[in-house]
């Protein structure tokens, strides 16, 4: 089976080539089935892979597969790709968690226009995803990377004939630039000094001599610190962080299961994955492992903030995405990188969860996304309503939910290093997630209708082909915790152990067991009164109430939020409009006088010669004649005398 | 024996007389006789120095410089035949329609 590893890929992309090519003109069960179908053979050979790969012994515990050389000479980089440990799970994440979201999309896309070029999008999405988790080395896995940026732009671009979508597709695509710039930058460097992206030998290349890559210096910083803040600030734009989070939230243009796979489950927590895979890097350089930690809690912290005012329902879980993926990075800055992982893996199954719900409600709303427009949702979709709400218990962290235990690992890895300012943003962001989530649950399920009385009409619960991915996902958010239960609470952290021989980093320090199951009472305490205040505040009613009275309270504070501290508006003057204004500079002075001025002069000038030099084309072949003579005489004389 | 400097002396004479007929004449058949003329003043010179020199190439070229005058006059005059059909003159300087 693992010989078929390469399949896992191609699939998807033929899937993609079908329904691109030839969609138009199949009828649409054919869609589907070639939609549909592609990632779950996908999924069906990456489990027989997973399976074979977990029974048997492999030389440096991992397969690898070389398909062709892709370049000859110095610079030798194969297409090859890898199952190791830490692929392994992003490999079942991305393909399991993939195919419930095409079942779920062919149900919640049956309506829509351009139903085979979605599927064509979702399926290449979904190849580029598995080439960048699969790629044996930094280049296939960059190859993967810019093929999912470029499909998240062509999916958030979906609703081409409205004007915002294609907006936020350009400024997302635009935003991950940035990063993807500093990451190619960062491969450079790592290739100018080792002459080979491969994994594997550059890891033990490092591994078994640090001192190359912390005695050498790139631009003032050791090697390893400027790689490592290079692929971080890849990261940044790839999975969202300060500064560069800005395209996510408006990333919720496109269609809802879109926004689940990509912008929630899979290709954001790329930069994770990138961060994890190069742990030996981050190692020896602590200065930006501290950085990334940092950089995680304040984007954490911020988008959590920023969650609690927002009405649109995509927009909470956008901005709680951002948040959670901070949480990621604040744990891989720590060097918990099992942890880390161990939070991609549960968040998207809940997170996916939680976008699939959402859609499920915009569904039922004929396309409202406003949750000041919804309420009193439960009884009209009562699926929908119940696995919400598990993906809303798992992400606030109320045990024994898959939430529940990587958010602990992270803040016991925070707490362990001393880090307690860092354990504290965290906490408190455990509460504020809490709070907003159960904010939206109460604003959209609980309470009585705000809509019109044709929308209240019309609410259904959706069919089966969206609901049983729900079901699926929620147990997935219910039992993805329990591979990774921590020792204090009498589980094996077998998650832990399985991704130990790929980490290459000591281990985390040990704390003792009293201060650990303190610290985990004083989490889901807080998770738990976040809880609590949202029943407060939106359990009424009026869920929107309390909220008006807290608006006209703290008007400023409450402005600042729901407009997201501004930081669009600010960006936008700060480095939009100067560059506009510089391009326009460019565009009417440089190009318009100095580029076109030149040609023209050019031309003029031809053009005044000729003018002048046409009056000796009289016609008269006698005239021609005295020319004639007259130079047979001039190269005489130069002839004669020069 | 006639020295050389009379023979160039008598080539250049009819070289110049060619010259200004090429450039003053109105008939296209005079211009082209003139051409002729200059043609032969050059046969002259290289017969003179041919002899001068004792060097028989001179005349061998003035055996190609006929051949591809006769070849030139009997194009020039279809040329002129061609235009006097359609214009009904050969005065060239009524033939001035190539011009800006």
């Amino acid at each position: 089976m693992l010989e078929l590893l390469w399949l896992i890929p191609i699939l998807p992309l033929a899937g993609a080539a079908v329904n691109g090519l030839l969609g138009r003109r199949l009828p649409k069960a054919l869609v589907t089935a070639v939609g549909v179908g592609a990632p779950l053979l996908s999924l069906l050979v990456a489990l027989g892979c997973l399976w074979e790969y977990a029974h048997g012994q492999f030389p440096n515990d991992a397969y690898d597969q070389v398909l062709y050389a892709w370049t000859t000479g110095d610079l030798s980089i194969p297409v090859a790709f890898l199952l190791d440990r830490l692929s392994a799970v992003m490999l079942f994440i991305v393909t399991f968690v993939g195919f419930w979201i095409h079942v779920y999309s062919a149900g919640y896309m049956a309506h829509e226009e351009g139903y085979s070029r979605y599927f064509a999008y979702l399926n290449l999405f979904m190849s580029a995803m598995l080439m960048l988790v699969l790629g044996n080395n930094y280049l296939v896995m960059f190859v993967g990377w810019e093929g999912v940026g470029l499909c998240s732009y062509l999916l958030i671009g979906f609703y081409y004939d409205q004007p915002f979508p294609p907006y936020a597709g350009k400024k997302a695509f635009i935003v991950n630039r940035v990063g993807d710039f500093a990451f190619l930058v960062g491969m450079f460097a790592l290739f100018a000094n080792f002459g080979t992206l491969n994994y594997h030998d550059l890891f033990t290349t490092i591994a078994t001599q640090p001192g190359l890559v912390t005695d050498h210096y790139t631009m003032g910083l050791p090697l390893a610190s400027f790689v490592a803040l290079c692929f971080f600030v890849g990261a940044m734009g790839k999975s969202a962080q300060i500064p560069l989070y800005v395209w996510l939230p408006d990333a919720m243009a496109g269609p809802t299961p879109v926004s689940a796979l990509i912008h929630a489950a899979t290709m954001v927590t790329a930069g994770v994955y990138m961060v994890v895979r190069s742990n030996v890097i981050y190692q020896l350089a602590p200065g930006v492992s501290q950085f990334v930690a940092v950089i995680g809690a304040a984007t954490a912290i911020f988008a959590a903030t920023i969650a609690i005012a927002q009405t649109d329902i995509k927009k909470v879980l956008a901005y709680s995405t951002v948040s959670q993926l901070g949480y990621m990075f604040l744990a891989a800055g720590l060097g918990a990188y099992s942890a880390a992982l161990f939070h991609v893996m549960t968040h998207a199954f809940f997170k996916a969860l939680l976008f699939l719900g959402s859609g499920s409600v915009i569904h039922a709303m004929g396309g409202e996304q406003d949750m000041s427009k919804m309420g009193g949702l439960k009884k009209y979709l009562p699926s929908t309503f119940r696995t919400y709400v598990i993906g809303a218990l798992a992400i606030a962290g109320i045990p024994p939910l898959a939430g529940f235990f990587s958010k602990d690992e992270i803040l016991h890895a925070a707490a362990a290093n001393g880090q307690w300012v860092l354990w504290a943003v965290g906490l408190i962001t455990a509460g504020l997630t809490a709070f907003y989530m159960f904010r939206s649950v109460f604003l959209t399920f609980f309470g009585s209708f705000r809509g019109t009385h044709e929308q209240e009409h019309h609410l259904h619960e959706s069919p089966p082909v969206m609901t049983i991915p729900l079901w699926i996902l929620a147990a997935g958010a219910v039992v993805a915790g329990f591979v990774g239960v921590p020792k204090v609470l009498g589980g094996i952290d077998r998650f832990h152990e399985w991704l130990q021989p790929v980490l290459f980093h000591p281990g985390q320090p040990e704390m003792g067991a009293g201060t650990e199951v303190l610290l985990i009472a004083i989490a889901v305490i807080v998770a738990a009164a976040g809880i609590f205040l949202a029943w407060r505040a939106y359990g009424g009613e009026d869920g929107l109430a309390n909220e008006r009275a807290w608006a006209a309270r703290f008007p400023t504070l409450h402005r600042v939020l729901a407009n997201k501290y501004y930081v669009d508006e600010i960006y936008d003057a700060l480095i939009v409009r100067p560059l506009a204004v510089l391009s326009r500079f460019f565009w009417k002075v440089v190009d318009t006088y100095v580029i076109d001025g030149t040609i023209n002069a050019g031309a003029y000038l031809t053009e005044l010669t000729g003018d002048v030099g046409r009056f000796s084309t009289t016609g008269n072949v006698r005239s021609y004649a005295l020319y004639f003579f007259v130079g047979v005489l001039l190269l005489g004389c130069w002839i004669a005398f020069g | 024996m006639v020295p050389i400097s009379w023979y160039l002396m008598l080539a250049a004479l009819l070289f110049a007389i060619g010259t200004i007929g090429a450039l003053t004449r109105r008939n296209g058949i005079s211009i082209f006789l003139s051409i002729e003329l200059m043609l032969n003043a050059a046969n002259l010179t290289l017969v003179a120095y041919s002899r001068q020199m004792g060097d028989r190439t001179g005349q061998l070229i003035v055996f190609f410089v006929m051949a591809v005058a006769a070849a030139e006059a009997a194009v020039g005059l279809a040329l002129f035949i061609a235009v006097f059909r359609s214009r009904r003159t050969i005065d060239v300087n009524r033939l001035n329609l190539m011009r800006w």
